[in-house]
């Protein structure tokens, strides 16, 4: 065994005693202790390679599955497929908001070492404002570095080009075509249909769609009630990818889920003509008393829609929103206002349901009532002597609702109005829309301050607190004509599947007795059609039937004694103290089908502005729909 | 009396002809070293994503050619290399003193330099005529004159020298590896326990005012081997994307041409450094444990020719010649597994790149002529 004299420390050979033998065991010494020595670094060559192996074993096998998920990501890169929007119909088919392509130029962050450099380069091909850039810089460090972010989109053919010629000095841009929302109607029913834009930091709710560049977002209107439906969902392309974001090939795709559409209860050629008809401080809304369904709402002045898709310049923005005239303001759901002679068939209903009037007793009218120590006058200084309910309403006797007013109390008027949907919200289909004020003695108290008997007298007549949208007036009037609980609403189908409440028999009834009812029915058609009816004038239905109203006409300014007495003219007065002209009526007078309200700022008087409006809006209706309105219209024309 | 020995020695074989030396050549070492290139091939063929004119074809050719080399020098007498050490020494020294003063920087580093169309790296050359240089030296060293410490000083500078001008390149990496390769040879040679020991204490004492002196982005390599996690994105990068390329290979491996790491370029440096890594992740543990293996066998096969050998001559240069081919193995393997920080040591023989695979081959053409001359009576110890 050579073994054990190999591990072994030998003693030093002799050299000095130099000889053959000597030589031999000296070598031998060296030998052997170059064997030992060089074992041992075998020895830990071999240790150095099983730590290899167990490093391999550790990576490769302990944490193989981690890291394979690692290596997987790495390669793997989502994006989002952006679905088209749901498009907007009216009730005929007609688009009323549609899709556009739209040529933009993408940045996907990922794919470019220098975002400045490549941003500097484009803009010497297409011009980038400083605006745009700070956009796209705080787009890049707020989303994932493989989203793309919209660099500039509405691209000319021409601009296209010369970045397509360009790309290679153009890392990270590319080019994609989207779709932008178009408006064919544009002011006629922006306030309708609303606009959309970018979504804005509150928007992004976790939906990843909203992080597509391009992503619109409903902002007002039914683009915003209905945004969720008409989005749909994002799809998503799975994409192998390399080190340097650069697309090796797709390796699953699914398809999203394209927005619904949505259907209106609008007609377009309806609101066009409603829409022709009125000026500036004008607002109209027209129902189908029936179900609710809202055929036309107009409120003037408009905007056009289509200028928030490329973004509203400041100047724009500015002329919106200062002055007198508020094109942004939807009038109908928005404008508030008080309502006049119109709210007296509610203070009339309230009496006879309280059973505090009937429909016989005469109220003596001498021009004016006094009470306390004021003096409430009535609208004829002469008065209208001996008054019935149904005459107070043809002629509008003031004083016959002071009196009855003071009889009943606020709270009953209160509590009517709101059964006929005023003061209520009325889930209308206008994110925004507000449901006004109908006042009360409670409502009074929360604001700190007392209700005299004095104030209801004046609410009896629809002047006073009361803060009134023309919708809710329309619906009174449509409620008055059904006596049914219809809900204004402004959609008629999503995605293809109807909305119930078309039917009458949809609508629960007011539970209002059908007599009082009738009475109403009976005075306001006595409005319009009888010689001294404050809408006389207006009876000419050019052949669609007798329609039945009721005017009213509000002051803004206070009267005063002097004025009064120094013979007030409303012509002298500029155009802003005028009074408002209000109207409502619906018809046929017997068979109720179409509801309509009228308000006109500073309109001065409403038998003389609003009710010939009004008049015209409901013949040109019935001249849309000389049938009865068509249950479900027609081809949808493509856009 | 002694002169006259050796003469006597020295002469003993002149009768040993061609033909009988080619019958001595280890042809199954050949087969193995040919083993070890056709696996830089295969790897170097998926690099270049499956075009062998990128990389592998050259490779192959670059191994044709020094094969032969290897054969030519395996048949020349070794003491013919033991007596002409100095001048490889000196060349190679010549050569590192041009690149420090003529050299082309590459990342941060003067570390080429150009002979005609070749790209050599001097310090590649350096670790085999270092080996060479000390294994003449202490050839005739008896285990008396070891212990003596003015008879190391010489061999001491030796190795000093070219670490120094290594280092100031600056190349941490392989002027540590020349400098272990140096601690190599002096203990095989046989310097005594305790002053390896010594010298070892010294080293740590020193590695504070060492770490002092690197440059920032050594000291980024050190600090990022210690935690990767802390840069994913700059220093970080390599290791990482190594260790999820290797990691997510697993036992059998993504297939041949289909490693994602490697082929979508987050593996840095796929053709040279991270060449191990390519194979680890395309073919698997098995892959690189058969990889690994391989090259074992050449450090077992250095260690057998050391072993055996009859002349302390060539039992150094053997065993220092398989120091260095493990050297440069274990300090690639470890970087690219992440068990050291990284330096630019390539894998010889597999990655791409000619200086290492010359140097290496040059190496092994001495190895197989110590193997050829192996009973060789070639010189005693003495005082």
């Amino acid at each position: 065994m050579k073994w054990p004299r190999i591990l072994r420390r030998r003693e030093k050979g002799g050299i000095a005693n130099f000889s053959m033998r000597g030589v031999k065991r000296e070598e031998e010494l060296r030998r052997t202790v170059f064997t030992r020595r060089a074992l041992l670094l075998g020895g830990a060559q071999l240790g150095a390679f099983g730590f290899l192996g167990w490093r391999l074993h550790t990576l490769q096998v302990d944490q193989g599955e981690r890291f394979a998920t690692l290596a997987e990501e790495n390669r793997r890169s989502a994006r989002l497929l952006s679905p088209p929007r749901g498009r907007i119909f009216d009730r005929n088919g007609e688009v009323v908001a549609g899709n556009r392509l739209n040529w933009r130029a993408l940045l996907v962050a990922e794919h470019t070492t220098d975002v400045a450099a490549t941003l500097e380069t484009f803009s010497r091909i297409v011009p980038l404002t400083e605006a745009d850039r700070a956009r796209i810089t705080r787009d890049v460090r707020r989303r994932r570095r493989f989203v793309p972010v919209m660099v500039r989109e509405f691209l000319e053919w021409e601009e296209m080009a010369r970045i397509e010629v360009n790309a290679p000095d153009l890392p990270g841009i590319l080019i994609d075509v989207g779709t932008t929302r178009i408006y064919p109607e544009a002011e006629h029913l922006a306030h309708v249909v609303g606009y959309v834009a970018p979504p804005s930091e509150a928007d992004l709710d976790g939906d990843p769609l909203l992080q597509l560049p391009g992503i619109r977002v409903g902002r007002a209107g039914v683009e915003r009630f209905h945004d969720t439906t008409l989005r749909g969902r994002a799809g998503a392309v799975q994409l192998e990818v390399n080190a340097v974001g650069r697309i090796i090939r797709e390796m699953d795709r699914r398809e999203g889920v394209p927005g619904s559409d949505v259907e209106l209860t609008i007609d377009v050629e309806l609101q066009k003509a409603v829409r022709g008809k009125i000026e500036e401080g004008t607002s109209v809304v027209v129902l189908d008393a029936t179900n609710g369904e809202v055929l036309a709402m107009a409120s003037q002045p408009s905007f056009d829609p289509n200028i928030f898709n490329s973004g509203v310049s400041a100047s724009q923005w500015r002329q919106w929103t200062s002055g007198r005239s508020t094109p942004l303001i939807n009038k109908t759901t928005n404008g508030l206002y008080a309502p006049g002679s119109t709210f007296k068939m509610m203070v009339a209903l309230a009496a006879l349901e309280a059973r505090l009037v009937t429909p016989g007793e005469r109220i003596h009218c001498p021009g004016h009532l006094d009470f306390g120590n004021n003096r409430f006058h009535c609208w004829n200084r002469n008065g209208h002597g001996g008054v019935d309910l149904r005459t107070s309403l043809k002629v509008s006797c003031d004083v016959y609702y002071y009196e009855i007013a003071r009889r009943i109390g606020m709270d009953r008027i209160a509590a009517m109005a709101r059964r006929f949907g005023m003061g209520v919200d009325l889930d209308i289909e206008l994110p925004g829309a507000r449901p006004g004020v109908v006042p009360s003695r409670a409502w009074q108290e929360a604001r700190g301050r007392a209700w005299s008997v004095g104030d209801t007298v004046v609410h009896g007549i629809g002047q006073g607190f009361y803060q009134l949208t023309p919708l809710s007036l329309a619906v009174m009037t449509a409620r008055l004509a059904s006596g049914r609980a219809i809900q204004p609403h402004l959609t008629r189908a999503v995605g293809g599947r109807p909305i119930p409440g078309r039917r009458p028999e949809d609508w629960p009834s007011l539970g209002i007795q059908e007599r009082n009812l009738r009475l109403m029915r009976d005075a306001m058609w006595s409005v319009m059609n009888e010689q001294g009816g404050t809408a006389y004038a207006s009876r000419n239905m050019q052949g669609f039937g007798q329609m039945s109203g009721k005017t009213g006409t509000t002051q803004v300014r206070r009267v005063t004694r002097e004025q009064r007495e120094r013979g007030f003219n409303v012509q002298n007065v500029p155009r802003e103290w005028r009074p408002h002209a209000l109207f409502v009526g619906y018809a046929p007078h017997d068979n109720p089908r179409y509801a309509v309200s009228v308000v006109v700022e500073h309109g001065t008087s409403g038998s003389g502005t609003a009710a010939p409006l009004a008049r015209d809006v409901l013949v040109e209706t019935f001249n849309r729909f000389r049938q009865p309105i068509p249950p479900r219209v027609a081809q949808r024309r493509e856009p | 009396m002694s002169a006259l020995l050796e003469r006597r020695l020295l002469t003993r074989d002149r009768g040993v002809g061609v033909f009988q030396k080619l019958w001595q050549i280890p042809w199954l070492f050949v087969l193995l070293l040919c083993a070890v290139a056709g696996v830089g091939y295969v790897a170097l063929y998926s690099a270049g994503g499956g075009n062998p004119d990128l990389y592998a074809n050259r490779h192959g050719l670059r191994f044709g050619f020094c094969l032969v080399m290897v054969l030519c020098l395996a048949l020349v007498d070794v003491r013919l290399f033991a007596r002409l050490a100095w001048l490889g020494y000196a060349a190679a020294l010549g050569l590192l003193v041009l690149v420090a003063l003529h050299g082309q920087v590459g990342g941060g580093a003067q570390r080429w330099i150009a002979i005609g169309p070749l790209q050599l790296q001097p310090s590649e050359l350096m670790k085999i005529m270092l080996v060479l240089m000390l294994a003449a030296y202490f050839h005739r060293a008896s285990w008396e004159r070891m212990g003596n410490p003015f008879f190391l000083l010489p061999p001491l500078l030796l190795v000093l020298v070219p670490v120094g001008l290594i280092f100031k390149q600056p190349n941490l990496g392989t002027s540590l590896i020349v400098l272990a390769l140096g601690g190599v040879m002096f203990w095989a040679a046989g310097v005594r326990w305790w002053k390896f020991a010594g010298v070892l204490g010294l080293m740590a004492a020193a590695a504070p005012i060492l770490y002092a002196n690197l440059r920032d982005y050594q000291r980024a390599r050190i600090t990022t081997f210690l935690d990767p996690e802390s840069d994913p994105l700059g220093a970080g990068y390599n290791i990482i994307q190594s260790k999820i390329a290797l990691g997510s290979g697993g036992i059998w491996g993504k297939g041949f041409l289909q490693g994602t790491q490697g082929h979508l370029n987050f593996l840095p440096e796929k053709e040279t450094d991270f060449i191990f890594t390519m194979i680890a992740e395309e073919f698997g543990l098995v892959g690189a444990l058969v990889t690994l293996a391989l090259l074992l066998g050449v450090v077992a096969f250095c260690l057998l020719v050391a072993l055996r050998c009859k002349h302390q001559f060539g039992r150094l240069l053997a065993l220092g010649l398989g120091a260095n081919w493990f050297l440069y193995v274990f300090v690639n393997v470890a970087m690219v597994t992440g068990g050291i920080p990284v330096g630019g040591v390539p894998l010889p023989l597999i990655s791409h790149g000619g200086s290492a695979m010359m140097t290496t081959m040059l190496g092994f053409g001495l190895l197989l002529s110590v193997w050829v001359h192996r009973d060789l009576e070639f010189g005693v110890a003495r005082d």
